[in-house]
């Protein structure tokens, strides 16, 4: 990835104050671009993670169907 | 910042009151976010709004959350009292937001007379099919067949299809969308936000807790993905038989 | 001043004499007080006041009448209304009060200003429509659910019908409570001349969108909707701001305590009773109230008539119930008498402050006349 790529790269910001890990987040991205961290355990889920940002086409997809407004896409 | 984002629609938030005290993976929550990106894209002016709710999980989509006038009422009355409030001060912008069992219920027969008044309001109602906060009690709009904590062999009495009703009433503005099918709905809230008359929106909604639970689909993913696979669009459903259109619902604008 | 203001305004009506029923008083003094805003359903032997309201708004601008799918629908816009800014007002009868209590219940509970009119029938059911009867004072008063102070008035003549229907707008707005007008047909289908003053006082509540909206004070501010007060209103126990606090057992106590102490700290505002032939000892002191209190001053005067030494205390406001003018009046006297056209719901009352009162009591859908009350009194009298 070259220093131009990672400036265009979008920002995505999950609040884990609002998040109740419902995961329907990671089940609609349609490139994968965030995963569950099985290894985290907070307020009885396992939050999420953002994996793979580069991947990220701004669809907002999941900023649209989380329920608790707990997803932030921002185009750097 | 882009209009109808979340990054810009957290200012209609009322401080101190997210998270939102909707269960993990709940459809309202999705609403919630729909209602206020379609105001955000209209660029209202939120302070000339004002939301009724009454009694249930739906009518907590704009009560507390919303950081306007909001007005929370009895079980089944939000539309009458939204009638008074409009009459009164027709520069608001009325909006009704309330659960199948709330505007449907308990609830129709104002539902059906504000229709036929053709009041000047919005009503969203948030169908998931069930009683959510009671524990998951059989409602007006609950599928033939399906299980619920009163219907346990299954439900024999066959539902209303809420937007036909509404449609039939008087309604100027009808649509029915799903909280899947966002994007229409954010649509369709925002034709009826600016319609002039009374519009009802019945907004197909997810309650994974009460109603997925004891109809083999308990996961939030699972019940979105049902109604993906479940609604055909108005023009799609022309042409198909009706056989075909068996357990289907059919969504876009009825009335319009 | 954390208090709404007194003004006084020309009335509605050509000042002097005017020849009205009891109903049509009733609006006329709705009228007088600004009520802008009337939400009601057709029943008997209340429509009268329906009919004039709507023929009057129609002449008067800013003001909005409609009728609703029913009682339940009426007294929730009238709701609706009131946080919209208005001085809105519905009226019916026992069954419609029946249906209206939940959400009067709500009223309380979000303090809402608002006056319903109970023209009371012969019940229970739907009894006998076209017949009096005083059948609703308890359900006037306790109908809806959980504890609470409610405002319950009761006029006996047309002229008072007009004069405590602005009484009870100003109460409604002073207080933050919904008032409720407590006729009975007698009243309500009588006819009689009544006097219009040249101006009528009117309270208008307070607003201060920077105060808390359910706190604070005893009668909080009351901003209108769209006036920026980004309103939180619920039914719900609340806290100042409107929060829900539904499992704060504090916060449910302090706002009960205020709902309850708002009115009954102030019972002197509230409280209105008179007197009849009752300067000097008495033989039989009647305590009595709406239509049964003119046939109790009938029955004064043919005891007066007879030599008995008769007198009458007339109860307009029947709650919050005055206890300490009942006790004042009646603790020195020997024989009390309650006539009413029920089975002694305020006779309780009395009875609760003087034991030793009796009752009169008749639920066959005709009047109580004084030659009935002068009966009882006799009987009494002679045992």
């Amino acid at each position: 990835m070259n220093e131009q790529d990672n400036e265009c790269m979008p920002k995505i910001t999950i609040n884990g104050d609002w998040c109740k890990g419902c995961h329907i987040c990671v089940e609609v991205c349609p490139r994968r671009v965030l995963e569950v961290d099985e290894e985290a355990f907070l307020h009885g889920f396992h939050p999420i993670r953002v994996a793979r940002p580069e991947d990220c086409t701004i669809c907002r997809q999941c900023e649209l169907l989380c329920p608790d407004l707990a997803i932030v896409v921002e185009e750097e | 910042m882009k209009r109808g984002t979340t990054a810009s629609i957290v200012k209609y938030i009322r401080p101190r009151t997210f998270p939102t005290p909707f269960c993990a993976g709940c459809g309202h929550g999705i609403l919630l976010g729909a209602i206020l990106r379609a105001v955000d894209e209209l660029e209202l002016d939120f302070s000339q709004m004002l939301f009724v709710s009454g009694i249930g999980c739906g009518g907590w989509i704009p009560s507390p959350h919303f950081n306007t006038d909001t007005l929370h009422v009895t079980h089944g009355r939000p539309v009458a009292f939204a009638t008074g409030a409009k009459l009164f001060r027709p520069e608001l912008n009325v909006v009704v937001i309330g659960g199948d069992g709330d505007i449907a219920s308990i609830g129709g027969n104002h539902l059906i007379h504000a229709a036929r008044r053709n009041v000047d309001m919005t009503v969203i109602c948030a169908n998931n099919l069930i009683y959510g906060m009671t524990g998951g009690q059989v409602t007006p709009t609950t599928p033939l067949g399906a299980r619920t904590l009163t219907t346990p062999a299954g439900n024999p009495e066959p539902p209303f299809d809420l937007s036909r009703l509404v449609a039939a009433a008087g309604a100027t503005y009808v649509a029915r969308y799903s909280v899947w099918h966002v994007r229409p709905l954010i649509r369709s809230i925002k034709k009826a936000l600016q319609h002039e008359g009374f519009a009802f929106i019945e907004a197909l909604s997810t309650c994974p807790t009460q109603y997925g639970r004891r109809n083999e689909n308990p996961t939030p993913i699972g019940m979105l993905r049902a109604l993906k696979r479940d609604c055909v669009t108005v023009k799609r459903a022309q042409d198909m038989s009706e056989e075909e259109l068996v357990g289907k619902t059919i969504i876009g604008e009825f009335v319009s | 001043m954390r208090q709404g203001s007194w003004t006084k305004v020309p009335s509605a009506l050509k000042p002097g004499r005017h020849f009205l029923q009891g109903d049509e008083a009733c609006a006329e003094g709705a009228i007088a007080a600004g009520c802008n805003y009337y939400a009601g359903y057709p029943i008997t032997p209340a429509s009268e006041i329906m009919h004039h309201i709507c023929q009057r708004f129609a002449q008067l601008p800013g003001r909005v009448f409609i009728q609703m799918e029913d009682e339940i629908a009426s007294i929730a816009s009238v709701i609706g209304a009131s946080w919209a800014g208005a001085r809105a007002m519905t009226a019916t009868s026992g069954p419609g009060l029946s249906l209206m209590l939940e959400n009067i219940g709500y009223a309380i509970m979000t303090e809402v200003p608002c006056v319903i009119v109970d023209v009371q029938r012969a019940g229970p059911s739907t009894g006998q429509a076209t017949r009096p009867g005083q059948g609703d004072v308890m359900q006037a008063r306790f109908g809806a659910h959980g504890d609470y102070e409610i405002i319950v008035i009761s006029p006996w003549s047309v002229q008072e019908a007009y004069e405590e229907a602005i009484r009870a707008f100003n109460l409604a707005d002073r207080f933050r409570v919904p008032v409720i007008l407590l006729m009975d047909e007698g009243v309500g289908h009588m006819r009689e001349n009544m006097t219009v003053s040249p101006k009528t006082p009117i309270y208008r509540r307070w607003k201060d969108p920077s105060q808390p909206p359910f706190g604070g004070v005893e009668v909080p501010s009351m901003p209108a909707f769209g006036e920026g007060a980004r309103l939180l209103v619920t039914g719900s126990t609340h806290d100042a701001w409107g929060y829900r606090r539904t499992t704060d057992s504090q916060v449910q106590e302090q706002l009960v305590e205020r709902l309850v102490g708002k009115i009954l700290n102030h019972r002197d505002e509230i409280e209105r009773t008179f007197t009849h032939f009752c300067e000097d000892p008495l033989d039989v002191l009647l305590v009595a109230y709406g239509f049964t209190a003119r046939s109790a001053l009938g029955a004064v005067r043919l005891a007066r008539g007879a030599g008995v030494k008769a007198g009458l205390l007339r109860l307009t406001t029947l709650w919050p119930f005055p206890d300490d003018v009942v006790k004042g009046v009646g603790a020195r006297e020997p024989l009390i008498l309650v006539p009413e056209m029920n089975r002694g719901q305020v006779l309780r009352q009395v009875q609760r402050v003087v034991p030793h009162a009796i009752g009169y009591h008749k639920t066959n859908g005709e009047l109580i006349t004084a030659r009935e009350i002068w009966a009882a009194v006799q009987e009494e009298l002679a045992s």
